[in-house]
């Protein structure tokens, strides 16, 4: 007897999930089931893809047509679920490690091609399932099982790294500004061409305790007083912006080159293959 | 006076205290390890403890009418 959006988004026999207590990704979870609700779209004709990870988890918990794939690949399935039916709403949820790491090829090559999928990435800047190894977000100095030291890599910006990459929609939210990242992901959706939108999530088990955060509380409250909208940051200066987190919506372009399945079927067409 | 009917589902409650945490009228309190509603009068039915809760434990429902016309 849960809340009506609940029953009627996810898998009731798979709940309670399986995060611990406090994650951020319920929340982010509960904001793309929100997001398809606001978008009226066809339960049946929506596919939600996942890799492997924490992260990925969510396509076993949620009522639609899922598909729960090989590590780093959900990207390289749902451009295949998209070629083969272009009607379908193909959204893919993935992690930090699953989408930068592993399957950082396919993300930036379903980017250049923007073909037409919502990917949703919840980072929690570690690898969480694993043990809580440092991820390609863990920040710079930050502890993680393989990095007992302080993590020496640099942080990549997802977002950024999209948008370089050609997605035709960028946008960053939180699992604290619940409101606001149904709004980005609904957006994504809506967008004819690839959209990524990063989630940032908490991770108190692993990455809040090796670098002592504190509870999930505190994490949470650190995301509250530290996010800062991309159109204030456009005001703010380099120094004032340190250590801060931007969110919101960074690039929303439809291509002038077209989303990738239609120009297919163009192909297609000019074949005689249309009948 | 509740607006909406605040839900708890105990059994999925894993006693994170985000719900207390943000609620802007402290109508709840973390009570050995689950979710309690401590002051139900405050409650203004904002639905920000159930936008936050990673584990669907608390909800608000329409309240059913009961009053006569």
């Amino acid at each position: 007897m849960p809340s009506k959006l609940v029953e009627k988004t996810f898998r009731m026999e798979n709940l309670p999930h399986i995060w611990c207590p406090g994650c951020g990704h319920g929340i982010l979870m509960r904001d793309v089931a929100q997001a398809i609700e606001n978008c009226n779209l066809d339960p049946e004709k929506v596919v939600i893809v996942s890799g492997i990870g924490c992260s990925s988890r969510a396509a076993g918990y949620m009522n639609f047509n899922t598909l729960h794939t090989a590590h780093g690949r959900a990207i390289a399935f749902a451009t295949g679920i998209k070629m083969a039916n272009p009607e379908l709403t193909v959204i893919v949820i993935t992690g930090d490690g699953d989408c930068t790491a592993i399957g950082g090829n396919h993300l930036i090559h379903a980017c250049r091609r923007n073909i037409d999928i919502t990917v949703v990435v919840f980072n929690n800047n570690i690898y969480g399932m694993t043990g809580g190894q440092y991820s390609p977000t863990t920040p710079t100095g930050e502890k993680g099982t393989t990095a007992p030291y302080g993590n020496i890599d640099n942080v990549f910006d997802i977002t950024g790294l999209a948008q370089a990459a050609g997605a035709t929609y960028t946008a960053r939210g939180t699992a604290y500004h619940a409101t606001q990242t149904i709004k980005l992901i609904e957006n994504g959706i809506k967008n004819k061409g690839f959209s990524l939108i990063e989630g940032v999530s908490v991770c108190p088990t692993y990455y809040g305790r090796k670098n002592k955060k504190g509870s999930v509380v505190k994490m949470m409250n650190w995301q509250k007083d530290n996010a800062i909208d991309v159109k204030k940051a456009a005001n703010m200066d380099e120094k004032e912006l340190k250590g801060k987190l931007i969110i919101g919506e960074f690039y929303n372009n439809p291509s002038t080159t077209g989303e990738y399945t239609e120009r297919y079927d163009e192909i297609i067409k000019k074949l005689g293959g249309d009948k | 006076m509740a607006i909406k009917k605040l839900m708890i589902n105990p059994a999925w409650c894993k006693g994170c205290g985000i719900c207390a945490e943000f609620c802007p009228k402290n109508v709840l309190e973390i009570q050995r390890e689950k979710i309690r509603i401590v002051d139900i009068e405050s409650c203004i039915g904002c639905g920000l403890c159930e936008l936050r809760c990673p584990d669907y434990a608390i909800w608000l429902e329409e309240k059913e009418e009961k009053e006569e016309k």
